[in-house]
């Protein structure tokens, strides 16, 4: 195989990529992309391996890696997408690191010149740190979202801050840079040691950047660290001349860095706001002031009773919905509700749950039909026209504080939720959300609390409306 | 004007074309679909297998080799992984199903 025709194979493959993303336009064409992906993935695989000679520990990597990513693919629960979706990407980090220090070990095994040129050593620098920095922040990102803070200090879901710590970690950049000039200067007898110890600063800057971000803002570290994944595959396409890989890499850093600014967007944060962290008491704190004021609250049967006599209702799911594992009672309720004659629609804002789309997978799985599923934009300007709104779990995405100048959350986009007729909110009990706010919804005249686990409530509607 | 253009620099070119096609596609994704999206991404974002190959398929199995090998092993979790989880969330997908329509009319 000459490289002309690998190059065209490579060119291929990356139309092949494009082609996938581009099918997640709608559900219908999502599936044929998905194929197209995997067809893009053989034929760089199988072009690749046939310029190699010795195939053993590629086949040995590949049933071990295969049979693990699929055994996982097929258990995982929809409600632990967030985290497996970390732990992921903190593969793809660690990958980006030992492919580089497999280069800077041998590179004339790649094509590349030895004693490695200065252009090559400037994009393994940037492959590296950005590798090293997705793979030790994946891992605290999933620790964090897997609850496993009880564990380990560190992955705590509330933030880990200490005093001075974005000082200590500017410095540490700093200092990583500093050994990245080093690197680049050094002769080749002299290069491994600036080379590690500028990774050894990385992973550990990975690790204390993201210990200090709340778990409620893990939509916007997941997709940073998706992106960043993408711009370490990048970095290795330069390092190793391969446009297939520099292709992929950007469209996973393009995505990732999108989807990170539509969920800053939708929480009204800056980026910098957010990773910069320390936002967010532990939850389970209550508001500031010690609320005395009263809140009307009633039984599952009485919102059965509200909701059974609405001509629409629009259900809120919120993170809560997705703790509680409520998605496939909750279509349960709702197809008792569209059996007597109630239209069902659901309104979902884009930092529901911990990642992105996240809802929505939760529901598909419950087999919601998901052209009731609807976006904060477009189901809006419908709760002024809906009978009742019911929220599940959800909290500062309904809060009409964020229409008050001088709330912290002022400014944020919210589901207008208070517009509705009749609100029913369903919480576990009246601890403040993640922002630590008190929640004016709770306390409007038109709203009745449920209390309670929300799985337990939703079955306790479904029985009451049987 | 002599000299022929830095491989860096058709790097560089493909990269930031690279770059705006994936904003322009990446905006067009349905809100709906991005958990898969993310699980696509991270699948395609695996392609850097193909550098683990090329490290771990060195012919004396040395350093490099082995840490080559340990790198095809993570970056296959992730290709495996990654468009299995998605063609799951994918076939969740569904429309109204036709005899709720009958029933609702």
């Amino acid at each position: 195989m000459s490289a002309n025709q690998l190059a065209l194979a490579y060119l291929v493959a990356s139309v092949l990529f494009i082609l996938a993303l581009k099918g997640l336009s709608s559900p219908v064409s999502a599936r044929r992309g998905n194929l197209f992906g995997i067809a893009g993935m053989v034929i760089a695989v199988i072009t690749t391996l046939l310029i190699t000679r010795n195939w053993t520990l590629i086949i040995l990597g590949i049933l071990i890696g295969g049979s693990i990513g699929s055994i996982v693919a097929r258990r995982v629960q929809m409600t632990q997408m967030p985290e497996l979706v970390a732990a992921m990407h903190s593969l793809v980090g660690m990958a980006a690191v030992l492919i580089a220090i497999a280069v800077v070990h041998n590179p004339s095994g790649f094509g590349i010149p030895d004693p490695l040129p200065r252009g090559n050593k400037l994009e393994l620098f940037i492959g590296t740190f950005v590798g090293a920095i997705t793979f030790s922040g994946s891992v605290i990102a999933f620790g964090k979202l897997a609850g496993l803070g009880k564990h380990f200090r560190l992955f705590s879901s509330a933030p880990v801050v200490f005093k001075g710590q974005h000082w200590v970690n500017l410095v540490l950049a700093i200092v990583m840079i500093a050994f990245g000039v080093v690197f680049f200067f050094a002769a080749s007898d002299g290069q491994w040691l600036p080379f590690l110890v500028m990774s050894a600063i990385a992973f550990l800057l990975g690790v204390l950047i993201i210990i200090p971000i709340g778990g409620a803002d893990m939509p916007v570290v997941i997709s940073m660290l998706n992106s960043y994944s993408g711009w370490a595959a990048a970095g290795i396409g330069f390092s190793l001349n391969n446009t297939m890989l520099i292709i992929a890499g950007s469209l996973v850093g393009s995505s990732g860095a999108i989807l990170s600014y539509i969920m800053c967007k939708a929480m009204n944060r800056s980026f910098f706001n957010v990773i910069l962290g320390g936002f967010g008491a532990a939850e389970g704190a209550t508001a500031a002031g010690g609320q005395q004021k009263s809140v009307r609250s009633g039984s599952a049967e009485d919102a059965a009773f509200l909701m059974a006599n609405a001509e629409s209702v629009l259900i809120v799911p919120g993170y809560g919905l997705a703790v509680a594992r409520a998605q496939h009672a909750v279509k349960e309720m709702a197809q008792k509700l569209i059996e007597k004659g109630v239209q069902v629609r659901y309104a979902i804002h884009p930092v529901a749950g911990r990642m992105p789309g996240h809802m929505n997978v939760l529901l598909a799985e419950a087999e919601v039909a998901y052209d009731l599923v609807f976006e904060m934009e477009d189901i809006n300007s419908e709760f002024g026209t809906t009978d009742v709104a019911l929220i599940l779990g959800a909290n500062d995405v309904v809060n009409p504080a964020a229409k008050t100048p001088g709330s912290p959350i002022f400014g944020m986009p919210i589901l207008e939720a208070y517009k509705a007729r009749t609100v029913i909110v369903n919480k576990r009990s009246m601890a403040a959300g993640y922002a630590g706010l008190d929640n004016e919804l709770f306390y409007m005249e038109k709203t009745m609390m449920v209390f309670g686990d929300a799985k337990k409530v939703v079955e306790d509607i479904v029985k009451a409306l049987s | 004007m002599t000299g022929h253009i830095d491989p860096t620099l058709i790097n560089l070119t493909v990269f930031v074309l690279a770059v705006f096609v994936g904003y322009h596609v990446i905006w067009n994704v349905t809100p709906a679909l991005h958990t898969p999206l993310m699980s696509v991404t991270n699948a395609i974002s695996s392609v850097i297998i193909v550098g683990a190959i090329l490290a771990a398929g060195a012919e004396i199995v040395d350093f490099g080799a082995i840490v080559g090998g340990i790198a095809v092993g993570l970056a296959a979790v992730n290709v495996f992984g990654g468009f299995l989880v998605t063609q799951r969330m994918l076939e969740m997908f569904k429309k109204k199903a036709p005899k709720e329509a009958k029933r609702e009319g």
